[in-house]
């Protein structure tokens, strides 16, 4: 019946990608041609590339006639994808992630003199987007596209849109990352693309929203499921915020640089709403989506509490756009708008032990899955970090905590906790669920794999946030220390000094967890290339079972 | 109302969401554009010189922010490390903002005059050779780049547009003010400290023969923070009281 509908309705996506992909091609040889910042050529080139891949992907799949994958049921091969994608970026943003922790242990090793490129401040903007947008974005995208088309009984909407959205997104990624590498960056932190892959992402997040919502309006459930109201607040807050925080004016057209509208303590609060909420809706809202779809299906336990469900979701996206002023503590932000910031930080604790709790809980009446499946076992781990994470926050935004914590590294072991326990891990599990369910194999090829992919990361995670502690609070406390005569106790140079041996261990860390992946990586490529394939018999009920 | 409604009405649900997340950043961050006393009164804070603001650019381009605060905290050790706290007055003409997040190096806030525009030559070359602990990365070429200041009007007036006082004059004259605050023998400098009060002329990076970019990032580094005058600052007063 769907395929139906889709061959005899007028293909408007068919129309809207290519006019979309050639005024693409058309800006960017116009920029090539006529910026007079070769660094702005290069991005315009860059581009261009990207929009004639895409361009030759629609043709082969298109080109003649629907192609297969439109006649089955669900749209799948965009979410294999975005999944191939995400482990692509996840192993680069790592790498790239580890190289700059080399480059803090051993300067004198990991710092090249003639290529600019590679020092840490253009590095690191490259691992935190590589790992957020790349690497989380293509598995938030991919889920999303799985779990949305699940839960309604209906195939993405919009035809070959969802192909646009992924392809689109990566342009972004690919701009995005060459960028940095040129010296190209807004230097606001998680917001560092210039004006013009913004735009771009504009373009490509309206039609992710159209892709999801429509989705929504096709649906063959009554209900729109709790995970999809994670995925829509996400999509819709993650564009409010992408609009305002980068609302800016170019040089010129045709350079790669702009400024931002805002000035000073505007533009410091206006970044941290922004910036705390990237944190709140990419890395939480969204995550959130993967938890209430992931764990009960893998768990085969209904979601502990309805009512906990809509409680978690309406004070978390509430509350949480409240707490960004508490990266501007005892700075020159108005007091008011800090202790504002304080107070919902604190508050922001309880919806987020909310979820984590009907997370967990979900697991009633099946714990004893934890010891034989290492796949649910990450994601049981993963809520459990979410937790530690999501007490740790308010802890460090409460005004005497953050005169000590801020400016640490104790910041970055809270964010890696963060990053690594949860959002890591809850990806990992996802994926380790979808490649057997979209590659129709029995099971992954290797469980003692995953056993060793959970031990190795976990191992790397002690260590990469122990580390970052340790540090961090002597950090802090050295910078404080007075010495018996009232004097400070300490340079700031031997603070630097001080770091030296948790910076080698928080890299050791990161080797562990990037060794985890790799070895996740593996298990992936021989699932797909050498499992076993699931029999038809087995796959009918798993769909009939789908509809929740 | 059951919460059915939300479930049913995906229009619903989505307009649900966009009211209740945009209330926190309207009631935080509006007011921070008419509250008075967001920014303190206070005399001295000039834009930035087409020198300075080349400079600030070669900063934001090397990530310098990424470990470097300016922000003093009104905390004991930061003011007696750093020198007096900061105020949002010192960043109004920063767009963007670079406060920072971070300290793997120490903030920079009031660095300008801390250090000789020799030692900052030596330190972007190579920071180990002054300081042997650093764990900062070389910009040695940025003494061997020329500047590329052929945009450098469109960029005071795209800092116009967003609010920054640059004068049509400022505009018109801005690649004469770049070239004279590198070349403090030259015409011009006059002109230039007219426009740009107590602006510092000298050949920055210690090679007159072209400006580089190291010119323009030493240029910027030694006045941050050196701007404002505390004496015209009264922390007590009613419109400072925040």
């Amino acid at each position: 019946m769907e395929t139906v509908q889709s061959r005899s309705a007028l293909r408007l996506d068919l129309f809207i990608v290519p006019a979309m992909l050639a005024a693409g091609l058309f800006a960017a040889i116009v920029e090539a041609a006529k910026s007079p910042d070769p660094r702005m050529v290069i991005q315009a080139w860059t581009f261009a590339a990207c929009m004639a891949v895409t361009a030759i992907f629609y043709l082969v799949n298109y080109g003649g006639g629907l192609p297969q994958d439109e006649r089955s049921g669900y749209a799948d091969n965009v979410v294999k994808a975005g999944v191939i994608a995400s482990m692509f970026w996840g192993i680069a943003g790592m790498t790239v992630g580890l190289i700059a922790a080399l480059q803090l242990s051993f300067p004198h090793l990991f710092y090249f003199p003639d290529l600019p490129f590679t020092n840490f401040g253009r590095i690191r903007p490259l691992h935190t987007s590589a790992v957020i947008f790349a690497f989380g974005g293509n598995a938030l995208i991919a889920t999303s596209f799985y779990v949305v088309q699940r839960t309604t009984r209906a195939r993405l909407f919009g035809g070959s849109l969802p192909w646009f959205v992924f392809w689109g997104y990566n342009t972004f990624i690919v701009l995005a990352g060459t960028g940095y590498l040129l010296g190209i960056t807004q230097a606001r932190e998680y917001a560092e693309p210039e004006w013009y892959a913004d735009i771009w992402l504009t373009v490509v997040w309206v039609c992710y929203l159209l892709t999801f919502l429509g989705t929504i309006w096709k649906r063959k459930e009554p209900h729109i499921y709790v995970a999809n109201w994670f995925y829509l607040a996400f999509i819709v807050t993650i564009a409010m915020l992408h609009v305002v925080n980068h609302l800016g004016v170019p040089v010129t057209l045709f350079s790669s640089k702009s400024v931002s509208l805002f000035s000073g303590v505007q533009d410091a609060l206006v970044q941290w709403w922004y910036g705390h909420n990237a944190v709140g809706f990419f890395l939480t809202a969204g995550f959130l989506g993967i938890m209430y779809y992931f764990i009960p299906k893998r768990a085969q336990r209904p979601i502990y509490s309805y009512r906990l469900s809509i409680v978690h979701f309406w004070t978390l996206i509430f509350i949480y756009i409240w707490a960004g002023p508490h990266h501007l503590l005892y700075t020159a932000l108005p007091e008011w708008a800090q202790t504002l910031g304080m107070t919902f930080s604190v508050i922001l604790w309880m919806p987020s032990w909310g979820g984590m709790i009907n997370g967990l809980m979900t697991l009633s009446g099946a714990w004893d899955k934890l010891r034989t499946d290492p796949v649910l076992r990450m994601l049981a781990v993963s809520v459990a970090f979410y937790g530690m994470a999501t007490f740790e926050g308010p802890v460090m935004s409460v005004n005497v905590v953050n005169a000590l914590s801020h400016y640490t590294n104790w910041t970055i072991g809270h964010v890696h906790s963060g990053s690594l326990g949860w959002v890591g891990y809850v990806t990992f599990g996802a994926i380790y669920c979808l490649a057997p369910w979209l590659w129709k194999k029995e099971r992954l090829y290797s469980n003692a794999l995953v056993e060793w992919h959970f031990w190795i990361s976990t191992l790397g995670i002690v260590l990469y946030i122990s580390s970052m502690w340790v540090a961090g609070i002597m950090q802090g406390l050295m910078w404080r220390a007075y010495n018996d005569y009232g004097f400070l106790e300490y340079s700031f140079v031997e603070t630097v000094q001080a770091m030296h041996p948790y910076y080698i261990i928080r890299a050791a860390g990161g080797a562990l967890y990037l060794s985890g992946a790799l070895i996740m990586a593996y298990n992936l490529w021989k699932t797909v290339t050498a499992g076993v394939p699931a029999t038809r018999t087995a796959a009918v009920p798993a769909l009939a079972a789908e509809a929740v | 109302m059951k919460h059915e409604v939300f479930e049913r009405h995906s229009i619903l649900l989505l307009i649900g969401i966009l009211i209740v997340v945009a209330i926190g950043g309207a009631v935080e961050i509006a007011p921070l554009f008419w509250v008075n006393g967001t920014i303190e009164k206070v005399g001295g804070i000039r834009p930035y010189t087409p020198l300075e603001l080349a400079g600030r650019n070669i900063y934001v381009r090397e990530g310098c922010y990424l470990c470097h605060s300016q922000m003093i905290r009104s905390l004991r050790d930061e003011v007696e490390r750093y020198g007096h706290y900061s105020l949002a007055a010192e960043s109004m003409y920063d767009h963007p903002f670079q406060w920072g997040s971070e300290r793997t190096g120490p903030d920079l806030a009031r660095v300008g005059g801390k250090y000789s525009d020799e030692w900052q030559r030596a330190h972007l070359d190579d920071p180990r050779s002054v300081v042997p602990e650093s764990i900062m990365p070389p910009y040695k070429f940025l003494a061997e780049t020329p500047l590329d200041y052929r945009d450098i009007k469109d960029q005071l007036r795209a800092n116009r547009t967003v609010g920054v006082p640059y004068s049509d004059e400022d505009i018109a004259s801005a690649v004469k003010d770049l070239e004279a605050q590198a070349n403090p023998d030259g015409d011009g400098v006059d002109a230039l400290k007219k426009r740009y009060p107590n602006a510092q002329a000298r050949d920055f990076d210690g090679n007159p023969k072209e400006i580089s970019e190291a010119d323009a990032l030493i240029a910027y580094l030694q006045v941050l923070g050196t701007m404002v005058d505390f004496k015209t600052y009264k922390a007590g007063a009613p419109e400072n009281r925040r």
